[in-house]
C-alpha cells in the first residue's frame, strides 16, 4: 500500500509538471498565444476578442488552473480552424489508435513471448543464432520502412490486404498490416529481453529441483521460469507504449487511419495549435498513467518489490 | 548505494527502471536497452571467446566509411549530378542493372545508376544528398547531446545529492513524453512562425534536446561506477580538486564506452530524422532527405518501386551497420561494468 501511494504521489507530481509544459507550450510560441492562434497580421479586434475568449491578460498560474480544471473535466478548447471542440475530436480518433496499438502490442507478443522462451531454452543452437541475427535485423528497419516495404510486398505485389483503410472499415483484417507495420520492430526488443532473462532464470537452483522432481519442460518454461522472467518485458512493454504512440502518428499517415497521429499531424501544418495542445496533452497523460500501471502491475508480480518498500 | 544495481528487489522506480533508459524514438523501434541486453547472457561465452572483430564488422565499418565520404565529397564527386537536376529522360527509369535501366546512359545522356524519380531527378545522387542531411543530423545531435547530456551526467554521477536528485528528476521529466510527440512539439515550437518548414538547425536542435535525457542517464551511469573506484579515491586523497578527477581521471574511463554507444545513437537520432522528413516536418521539400525520398516513392510504388525501395534500403544498410559497428564495439570494451 505504502508503496503503491508513494508511486501515486509521483504520478500526481508528474502529470502536474507535463500537463504544465505543454500548457506553456503554446504560450511560449512566438508571438505568443495571439499570434499561434490567429496568425500574424490579425486585427485588433479579433486579438481583443481571443484575449477575451480565453482570458489572456490574467496571470500565467490562474490560466494554467482554470484549463486544467477544464481539461480534467473534459473541455480541452476548441479548434480555431474548423470550429470543433479538442474533445469531439479526440473522441472521434482516439478509438482507432487504440485498436491500432493493442492490435500491435499483442502481435508483438504473440511472436515474442513463445520465440523468446524457445531460444532460451535452445540458446547457442543454430535456432538461436538465426533468430537472433533476424531480430537484430528486425531492430534497424525503422517503421515507416517497415510500412512501405509491407505495402509493396502484400498489398501491390500481393493483392492480400488493402493498402488504405477507410474511415468506418477498421477491423483486424484492414488493420492488420498497420499493426504488423508496428509490431515486428517491437518483436525484436520483447524477445532479446525475454530470452536474456529467461536464460538467467533457467540457471536458478529451483529450476534444477523442477527438473530433478521429474516435471515437464513445458511446465517448467511456462510455470516456473516464464513468470519470474516476465518482469522486464512488462516494463519495457509499459515504456513500448510511447514507442507505439509516435509510431501510429506514422503509419496512421502511410495507411490513411483517421487517428489521433493524423489529428496531430494535421493540426501542425493546419497551424491548430489548441488542437495541437489538447491531443499532446492527452497522449502525454495516457502515457504517463499507463507507466504508473506498469509499475503497479509490476509490484503485483513480484512481492519482493511491495516488501522491499515495505521494510524500508 | 554506489552503483545502481539490477538486483530486482530495488523497487524500480519510473526512472530505475530498466527500460527508461531507452531513447524511445518514432521511426523505429531501436532501443539502446534491448542492443545491451545480450551482452549480459553472452558475458560468461564471450569472456572465453577471443575478442576479435568479425567480418561482419569490416564491411560495416566499409560501408559506413565509403558512404561518410561521398556524403561528405558530394558537391565536388563528377559522378555525383545536381539532386534537383531533373532529366526528362529518365523518368521512372529503374535501376541500370534491370529491364528499362541502363549502365551507359543510353537512355538519356547521362547515367542513372539507381535510377530516376519521379520528377527525373537522379536516384543516386539524391541518396548521396539525402546522407549528408542524415549524417549531419545524426553526428551533430549526438555530439551536442553529449556535451550537455554528458556535462550533466558526469556532474551528476559524481557529485551526487540534491543537484543529482533534481537534474535526473528533470531528465525523467522529459522522458515521460512520448519522443516523436515531444519532438512533434519542439520542432512546431522552434519553426519560425509563418513558415512550416523547418531548417537544419531547427530539426538539428530538436534531436539534440531529444537525446540529452538518454545520453545524461547513460553517462551518470558509468560515472556512477567510476567514482567509487580505487584510482578516484587515491587520486582525491593525493589532494586533486574535483575538477581534476572529473576530467583527468573519470573521464577517459567514461569515454571508451560512450563512443561505441554514440554510434547507437547517431542510428536512432537518424531514424527519428527520417520520421520527422517523411511526415514533411525537416528539412523542407526540394533538399532531399532519405525520409522525404521514402515518402514521395510511395506514391508510385506500383509503377516503379525503386523510387520508394532504394532510399529504404540505404537507409536500412546505414542503420544496421550503426548498430552493428556500436554493438560489437560495446561488446570489446566490455561494458558489463556500465550495467544501466
Amino acid at each position: 500500500m505504502r508503496y503503491a501511494l508513494g508511486k501515486l504521489v509521483q504520478l500526481v507530481v508528474v502529470l502536474v509538471i507535463v500537463t504544465f509544459l505543454t500548457f506553456m507550450l503554446i504560450n511560449l510560441l512566438p508571438g505568443g498565444p495571439e499570434a499561434a492562434i490567429l496568425g500574424f497580421g490579425a486585427d485588433d479586434e479579433s486579438i481583443a476578442q481571443l484575449q477575451e475568449d480565453l482570458s489572456l491578460n490574467d496571470p500565467i498560474p490562474i490560466r494554467y488552473a482554470r484549463w486544467l480544471g477544464d481539461a480534467v473535466t473534459g473541455d480541452l478548447g476548441q479548434s480555431y480552424v474548423n470550429g470543433s471542440t479538442v474533445s469531439e475530436l479526440l473522441g472521434a480518433r482516439l478509438p482507432v489508435t487504440l485498436a491500432l496499438m493493442t492490435y500491435a502490442m499483442f502481435l508483438a507478443l504473440l511472436v515474442a513471448v513463445p520465440f523468446g522462451i524457445a531460444t532460451a531454452w535452445k540458446a547457442d543452437t543454430r535456432f538461436d543464432k538465426i533468430t537472433g541475427t533476424v531480430s537484430f535485423a528486425l531492430l534497424s528497419v525503422p517503421n515507416f520502412i517497415m510500412a512501405t516495404l509491407l505495402v509493396y510486398l502484400f498489398a501491390i505485389n500481393q493483392d492480400w490486404f488493402p493498402a488504405t483503410v477507410k474511415e468506418g472499415d477498421e477491423n483486424l483484417y484492414t488493420l492488420f498490416l498497420p499493426a504488423l507495420s508496428l509490431a515486428l520492430g517491437q518483436i525484436a526488443v520483447f524477445l532479446r529481453l525475454l530470452r536474456t532473462d529467461m536464460i538467467a532464470t533457467l540457471q536458478e537452483d529451483y529450476i534444477g529441483v523442477a527438473k530433478a522432481k521429474g516435471m515437464t519442460n513445458r511446465r517448467i518454461l511456462f510455470r516456473h521460469a516464464f513468470r519470474p522472467s516476465s518482469f522486464s518485458l512488462l516494463t519495457v512493454a509499459g515504456i513500448t507504449i510511447g514507442n507505439l504512440i509516435g509510431g501510429t502518428v506514422i503509419i496512421e499517415q502511410i495507411f490513411g487511419i483517421n487517428g489521433i497521429g493524423k489529428l496531430i499531424v494535421f493540426s501542425i501544418f493546419q497551424r491548430d495549435y489548441l488542437v495541437v495542445q489538447g491531443v499532446v496533452v492527452v497522449i502525454a497523460a495516457g502515457f504517463v498513467i499507463i507507466n504508473f500501471a506498469v509499475d503497479l502491475l509490476y509490484a503485483l508480480l513480484d512481492p519482493r518489490i511491495r516488501h522491499a518498500r515495505a521494510i524500508a | 548505494m554506489p552503483a545502481p544495481s539490477p538486483d530486482p528487489v530495488d523497487a524500480p522506480s519510473l526512472s530505475e527502471r530498466p527500460g527508461a533508459d531507452l531513447l524511445t524514438e518514432a521511426g523505429g523501434e531501436i532501443e539502446f536497452d534491448a542492443v545491451t541486453a545480450d551482452v549480459t547472457a553472452d558475458e560468461s561465452r564471450h569472456q572465453l571467446e577471443e575478442r576479435k572483430l568479425g567480418i561482419g564488422f569490416w564491411v560495416a565499418t566499409a560501408w559506413l566509411v565509403v558512404l561518410v565520404l561521398l556524403a561528405f565529397l558530394a558537391p565536388w564527386l563528377p559522378f555525383v549530378q545536381d539532386p534537383n537536376e531533373i532529366d526528362a529522360l529518365a523518368l521512372r527509369q529503374p535501376v541500370a542493372w534491370q529491364d528499362g535501366g541502363s549502365w551507359n546512359g543510353s537512355a538519356s545522356d547521362t547515367l542513372h545508376l539507381l535510377g530516376g524519380d519521379d520528377l527525373g531527378r537522379d536516384i543516386f545522387s539524391r541518396v548521396i544528398w539525402g546522407a549528408r542531411v542524415s549524417l549531419f543530423v545524426g553526428v551533430a545531435a549526438v555530439a551536442l547531446g553529449f556535451l550537455i547530456g554528458g556535462t550533466i551526467g558526469l556532474t551528476a554521477g559524481y557529485f551526487r545529492g540534491q543537484y543529482e536528485k533534481i537534474v535526473m528528476a528533470a531528465m525523467d521529466i522529459m522522458l515521460a513524453f512520448p519522443a516523436l510527440i515531444l519532438a512533434l512539439a519542439i520542432v512546431v515550437f522552434l519553426s519560425e512562425p509563418g513558415s512550416q518548414e523547418a531548417t537544419l538547425r531547427t530539426i538539428t536542435l530538436t534531436l539534440t534536446i531529444l537525446s540529452i535525457p538518454a545520453l545524461a542517464r547513460i553517462t551518470r551511469a558509468s560515472t556512477l561506477t567510476f567514482s567509487q573506484r580505487e584510482f578516484v579515491q587515491a587520486a582525491r586523497t593525493l589532494g586533486a580538486r574535483n575538477g581534476r578527477i572529473l576530467v583527468r581521471e573519470i573521464l577517459p574511463n567514461v569515454i571508451p564506452p560512450m563512443v561505441s554507444f554514440s554510434l547507437i545513437a547517431v542510428a536512432i537520432v537518424i531514424v527519428a530524422e527520417g520520421a520527422l522528413s517523411f511526415l514533411g516536418l525537416s528539412v523542407s521539400a526540394p533538399t532531399a532527405t532519405w525520409g522525404n525520398m521514402i515518402n514521395e516513392g510511395r506514391t508510385a510504388l506500383e509503377f516503379a518501386p525503386h523510387i520508394a525501395l532504394v532510399p529504404c534500403a540505404v537507409m536500412f544498410l546505414t542503420l544496421l551497420s550503426l548498430n552493428y559497428v556500436g554493438d560489437q564495439l560495446r561488446r570489446r570494451f566490455d561494458v558489463k561494468e556500465v550495467r544501466l
